[in-house]
């Protein structure tokens, strides 16, 4: 830790007004050379209206900016970006079409004789990337990169257009394990060269394993700066939501939930090289978690039970009566509901209203000859709206327009809306505030009271261990282990997910 | 082989594979003779389509380019039958209209924020009206500068002749690929269509460029209405109808996606001479009516646009299960 004031960016008495609310209350900042500063708060406490108005994307209304001791005022990005300010934002901001050197030189090409020089411009990309060890050939068009590479060579096209502060807002957001351990060794590396460096993330853990500093804002109004070893995990918690959030953690599993009949039973279900067969029960009114690395085969389970990939091995039974899931509109058919994972791409339709997004599924399956009324809608997205405290003005708000925790209570509400008995949710409380965390969590509980059969797909693993009575692990596209009552706590899920043997799924 | 190049190498493939179908069938297919009408008959089509390439490129479309070249045409032609203006001085002046008008059409789309399509679409019928308004009839063009330039070709071995709108088609495709690949404007291009609101966050000069798009696609337009001048020794307001469409033809033949962002300039040239190939094909077979080549050019671009959603769907399935 350092003990001198090394302050290469400062901000003090940060103001910002938007009609109707003051975003940012008298707000100060301060980041050091080479320390990593994370930036947290709720939805809406004003972390990245405070950093739009450093990299000059708002005009702050107050405030005084100074970096490397002069002080600043940038109109836009690019002034910012000129003085030394580069951000790198959760969706890479760089063009597909192009090759990773053109990407990384758009703009400042090396020319000779007026024509661009391709070979000069592949060879500073590769001098350029060479300290990030980066394993791609600059010739490659940038789309068949994976997103952590292209996350790479954002933060370097960033840091070498600027060179004094790297801005990452939520850059790990669509990363796997492996991947965010790269970048956070670029972002180590970065550091040490005396870079100071904001971090944005909803992961906690993720703060904890980089961040020197913690900054909180609540409400546009700073609650502190501390020292992130100085911290614990639940009162930086505290300081974000301002309450105890007293349930965030349960010890043990839902134990004594219902002993219920089974009531859906797949057998050797499975398709090759998407997930290898499995046995699977479902009670009535019970959660079952499934746990598992990014890529280990979670996400196809949840395909496969909907339909949306079709078996090719094995059965499907509700109440021991044989079914056929061979499409996703057979098993809506049979009352199953599905939540994806990436909501922007597969769940919401973002230029629809907040009514149409609810109505869609329920009217999907009476069949587009029978419309459902307007009035009916609009009870029906007026009931969700409230049962579900979706946060938007009105119901004919475009989705797109309401924040990651309130659209995915819309696409439950969805689901919910067609009355299903059997819900699949992948990563409902990705990327959402801790706040809406705790709601969705007591939502999944609701449900299962209320009777039905949920599978839950998530990586959270206390949240998993929350609501779950039984937890189904899965590594390599196969379910390797089920935990059960007692059996379900995050040190057994771990466990078994990096067991080098394979017990048996289900006993 | 690099994803990028097999919209190309399949254009490449497919002209390679339809010139030696017609050779096999007609062995003077392969003479200097046809080749060089080849690239006479096509001349202004393919400098229209190197313009289209650019705009299609950024992810736009321009409608007005046949009514350009019909509008540059009659200006020409009533102009040298009107003053004494040496044809040099109303080219560049025709010149100068044609870019002004692509410049203003850009300008529209982007400071009005209105689809391409719909701004185009009001240039084309406006170029057009134009035309009418300066002549209703085809006005012939006697002036003997220009058949002097008729006089101009070089001559291959074989008897064939690089006529000087021929050559100057290929000029400007050699200009038109230097100025895509090896050109900051080129990049941007480029840029713009890989996504607007990106290229302008990372610093593209997006309303300067979306100008000069049309602006360029404007200029060839109008160069493609003097060499079309040149070719038919008139000017006449009814002439080049639909050449905007077959302009797109080519250079989606050509393996430019319609979206936006992929392409290359050469690979117009190659649509624009599978294009002229087929055509020739019919004429050398004489039985065959000349819609004929309508059809196979449809057969053609419905195959193409198979081919662009199947290449798309194939690199989509590669990063998912990358």
């Amino acid at each position: 830790m350092q003990g001198n004031d090394d302050i290469i960016l400062s901000a003090t008495g940060i103001e910002k007004v938007f009609p109707g609310a003051k975003a940012l209350n008298n707000v100060n900042f301060q980041l050091r050379r080479g320390e990593v500063h994370a930036l947290l708060g709720e939805n809406g406490a004003g972390k990245s209206t405070l950093v739009k108005c450093i990299t000059g994307a708002y005009r702050r209304d107050g405030g005084k900016l100074v970096l490397d001791g002069a002080e600043i005022d940038p109109r836009d990005t690019f002034e910012a970006q000129r003085l030394g300010i580069g951000t790198v934002y959760q969706e890479v901001n760089l063009l597909p079409n192009l090759t990773v050197a053109e990407n990384l030189f758009l703009g400042r090409q090396p020319r000779r004789f007026g024509l661009v020089d391709a070979a000069e411009m592949n060879r500073r990309a590769r001098a350029l990337l060479s300290g990030y060890e980066l394993d791609v050939d600059v010739r490659t068009e940038l789309s068949s990169c994976s997103v952590a590479v292209q996350q790479v060579v954002a933060i370097a096209r960033a840091v070498d257009l600027s060179g004094k502060v790297l801005i990452l807002d939520e850059p790990t957001a669509s990363l796997d394990a492996h991947e965010v351990e790269m970048l956070f060794a670029i972002v180590r590396r970065l550091k040490s060269q005396g870079l100071g460096v904001i971090f944005i993330t909803h992961f906690l853990e993720q703060v904890y394993a980089i961040c020197d500093r913690i900054t909180v804002l609540r409400n546009g109004q700073l609650v502190g700066t501390r020292d992130a070893a100085a911290l614990p995990r639940r009162e930086l918690i505290a300081m974000m939501l301002g309450r105890e959030l007293g349930d965030e953690i349960k010890q043990a599993g839902n134990a004594q939930a219902s002993e219920g009949a089974v009531r859906y039973r797949f057998r050797g279900y499975g398709r090759k090289g998407h997930i290898a067969p499995f046995d699977l029960e479902v009670r009535k009114g019970e959660v079952v978690g499934v746990a598992g690395l990014l890529g280990s085969g979670r996400t196809e389970t949840a395909e496969i039970l909907f339909g949306a990939e079709k078996a090719d091995s094995g059965t499907a039974e509700v109440d021991g009566k044989p079914i056929d899931i061979s499409s996703p509109r057979t098993a809506i058919r049979h009352r199953f509901g599905f939540c994806p994972e990436d909501r922007k791409t597969d769940g919401i339709i973002g230029d629809l209203s907040v009514r149409e997004n609810i109505a869609l599924a329920l009217q999907a399956r009476r069949g587009w000859a029978r419309p459902i009324s307007r009035a009916e809608q609009d009870r029906l997205a007026d009931r969700y709206i409230a049962a579900l405290d979706i946060r938007t003005s009105d119901r004919e708000k475009p989705i797109r327009l309401l924040s990651g925790g309130n659209q995915q209570k819309a696409i439950l509400a969805r689901w919910l809306a067609t009355n299903p008995e059997f819900l699949i949710l992948d990563e409902p409380t990705r990327g959402i505030d801790v706040g809406a965390h705790a709601e969705i969590i007591r939502l999944i509980e609701n449900l299962c009271e209320q009777g039905m059969s949920l599978i839950v797909i998530s990586s959270e693993l206390d949240e998993l261990v929350a609501y779950s009575r039984r937890v189904i692990v899965l590594r390599d596209r196969a379910h390797v282990s089920e935990l059960v009552g007692e059996e379900v706590t995050t040190s057994h899920i771990v466990e078994a997910i990096a067991a080098a043997d394979k017990r048996e799924a289900g006993q | 082989m690099n994803p990028r190049y097999v919209p190309l190498a399949a254009t490449v493939a497919i002209f390679l594979a339809a010139y030696a179908l017609c050779f096999l069938q007609y062995p003077n297919m392969l003479s200097t003779r046809v080749i060089g009408n080849l690239l006479t008959d096509n001349a202004f089509l393919g400098i229209a389509a190197v313009g289209m390439t650019f705009v299609i490129l950024s992810g736009g479309i321009d409608l007005s380019i046949g009514s350009v070249i019909a509008f540059t045409g009659v200006f020409i032609a009533v102009v040298l039958e009107n003053t004494g203006l040496h044809p040099l001085v109303v080219f560049v002046l025709a010149l100068g209209i044609a870019t002004l008008f692509g410049g203003l059409m850009g300008a529209i789309i982007h400071h009005l924020e209105m689809p391409p399509f719909i701004v185009t679409l009001a240039g084309m019928f406006l170029a057009r009206g134009m035309a009418f308004v300066l002549s209703i009839d085809s006005v012939p063009i006697k002036h003997p500068f220009y058949a002097v330039m008729k006089g101009f070709y070089y001559r291959l071995p074989g008897g064939g002749r690089i006529t000087l709108i021929g050559g100057l088609m290929l000029l400007v495709f050699v200009v038109g690929i230097l100025i895509a690949h090896r050109t900051r404007f080129g990049a941007n291009v480029y840029a713009l269509g890989g996504g607007a609101q990106t290229a302008r966050l990372m610093g593209v000069p997006v309303a300067r460029t979306t100008i000069e798009i049309y602006a360029l696609s404007g200029f060839l337009a109008g160069l493609s209405g003097i060499v079309f001048s040149l070719y038919t020794s008139a000017g006449y307001s009814l002439s080049a109808v639909g050449v905007e469409l077959d302009a797109i033809a080519a250079v989606v033949i050509g393996g430019t996606l319609l979206t936006g962002g992929s392409g290359f300039v050469g690979g117009t040239l190659i649509g624009i001479l599978i294009m002229g190939l087929i055509q020739t094909y019919i004429t050398f077979d004489g039985s065959l009516s000349s819609w004929w080549t309508k059809i196979l050019i449809g057969l053609l671009l419905f195959g193409f646009i198979l081919l662009q959603k199947g290449f798309l769907y194939l690199s989509k399935n590669k990063r998912r299960f990358a």
